[in-house]
């Protein structure tokens, strides 16, 4: 698999000087399986410029995986040149709701007043599917979703093709639910069904200890919790990901240089996405 | 890659840290009606703590405490609350006796309800319960 990240911001895009080298886009991955078919995760701003990348490419299909429908994970989803072409064939993938499906969830954004256009006039009449209980496959790769801790119905995604493994889970509040993190039996922290031993995990660092201290159950990491998350699902490689809007490129990093230091030996294993951001996993 | 652990559905998760946190004594199952946790302050009423507790199916929760109704009958798994949420999915509320690890028989006002992560996803159920004196009162 060939990953290029496209945005990492997370909650608000957050262009200009103080963020051009970690980028300002929210959340958005370009995956390339095996047989060059493209996944898509999340549909956050990063997905406009992926999707004027793509021009001129004629893939036979496409599929979208969304972790959950706030704002910075579906706002480039109107803007993703391929839905606007009537002959693609693109599929969505994300949670529904207890009372409503995926489709009739994007819906009320993708639709006036929010949206000129209603859903239903998309040329491209994108195909919807809750993500099911099980495994499923996309093209050569399997894909796992299980819900995690984040406020809504919220899944991180597990992929695997070819005997690699990618884990994507963005938006992630793993300490909430349990008393020490770092000494919690795996099996009742959010997330480690989908994180377990994979090559690469792209996963929520949003906030400092100190911003996380005043945000407790609002769905994210601290620079602690998602290191410590990291080690205790015994992943490979750990990209942080979703920075908060208002984190300049030296604030990231000086919170990459600390999260090295928890990491501790092999410490470039441990790295900040920024968009532009090529990961063969 | 090394063995993935069992993971535990996220309601279940919040479900027992909630637990975790209240002064209320609760009890929580997973599907099968095997107990996965009760906090600190179900302990003095049950007289016994989690940590002695150990692996209990739903047939040996629901007989280890001798539960009866307020007549002295011995109630079935199919009658007391938690097990209506287990076995019929449906919350229940219930006043019963119990007799507690500490040999002492309790009277207890019980509510229980079951957990849907999904409309047609069951993964547990709890059980919410107050001690009363003789007079019913909590």
């Amino acid at each position: 698999m060939r990953v290029t990240v496209w945005g990492c911001r997370g909650s608000l895009a957050s262009p200009g000087p103080e963020t051009v080298r970690y980028g300002g886009n929210t959340s958005c991955l370009e995956i390339r399986l095996s047989d060059d078919s493209l996944v898509v995760l999340d549909a956050g701003t990063g997905i406009r410029p992926l999707g004027v990348a793509l021009a001129g490419e004629h893939l036979p299909r496409i599929d979208i995986l969304l972790t959950h429908l706030h704002i910075d994970h579906l706002e480039g989803l109107g803007f993703f040149g391929p839905l606007w072409d009537p002959n693609a064939e693109i599929h969505v993938w994300g949670p529904a709701s207890p009372t409503r499906s995926l489709e009739e969830r994007i819906g009320m954004y993708l639709s006036p007043p929010l949206f000129p256009i209603h859903l239903r006039e998309i040329p491209s009449h994108p195909i919807f599917h809750d993500v099911p209980p099980d495994e499923w496959r996309v093209g050569p790769a399997t894909v796992k979703a299980d819900f995690i801790n984040h406020p809504g119905p919220t899944v991180g995604f597990r992929v695997l093709d070819e005997d690699r493994t990618l884990a994507y889970i963005p938006d992630h509040e793993p300490a909430l639910g349990v008393d020490d993190l770092a000494t919690a039996s795996p099996e009742w922290v959010s997330g480690t069904g989908v994180a377990w031993g994979v090559d690469v995990l792209f996963h929520d660092a949003q906030y400092t200890q100190d911003e996380y201290d005043v945000r407790v159950g609002w769905g994210h990491s601290s620079t602690e919790h998602a290191v410590t998350f990291a080690r205790l699902a015994k992943v490979r490689r750990y990209v942080m990901f979703h920075h908060d809007p208002q984190h300049s490129d030296e604030q990231l990093d000086r919170i990459l240089a600390y999260a090295r230091e928890l990491w501790g030996e092999d410490g470039d294993s441990i790295e900040m996405a920024h968009e532009g951001l090529r990961v063969e996993v | 890659m090394p063995e993935s652990p069992r993971t535990r559905s996220l309601v279940l998760i919040l479900a027992k840290d909630l637990a975790s946190r209240l002064a209320t004594p609760v009890f929580v199952v997973d599907h099968e009606g095997m107990l996965l946790y009760f906090n600190e302050a179900a302990e003095p009423v049950l007289g016994r703590s989690y940590a002695e507790a150990g692996d209990l199916g739903a047939e040996e929760w629901a007989t280890m405490f001798e539960p009866r109704d307020l007549d002295g009958n011995l109630l079935p798994l199919q009658d007391i609350p938690l097990g209506i949420a287990l076995l019929k999915h449906k919350p229940a509320h219930r006043t019963l006796t119990i007799r507690a690890g500490d040999g002492v028989r309790r009277r207890l006002a019980i509510t229980a309800f079951p957990l849907f992560a999904h409309r047609d996803e069951f993964v547990g159920a709890v059980a919410v319960f107050w001690e009363q004196d003789r007079e019913g009162r909590g």
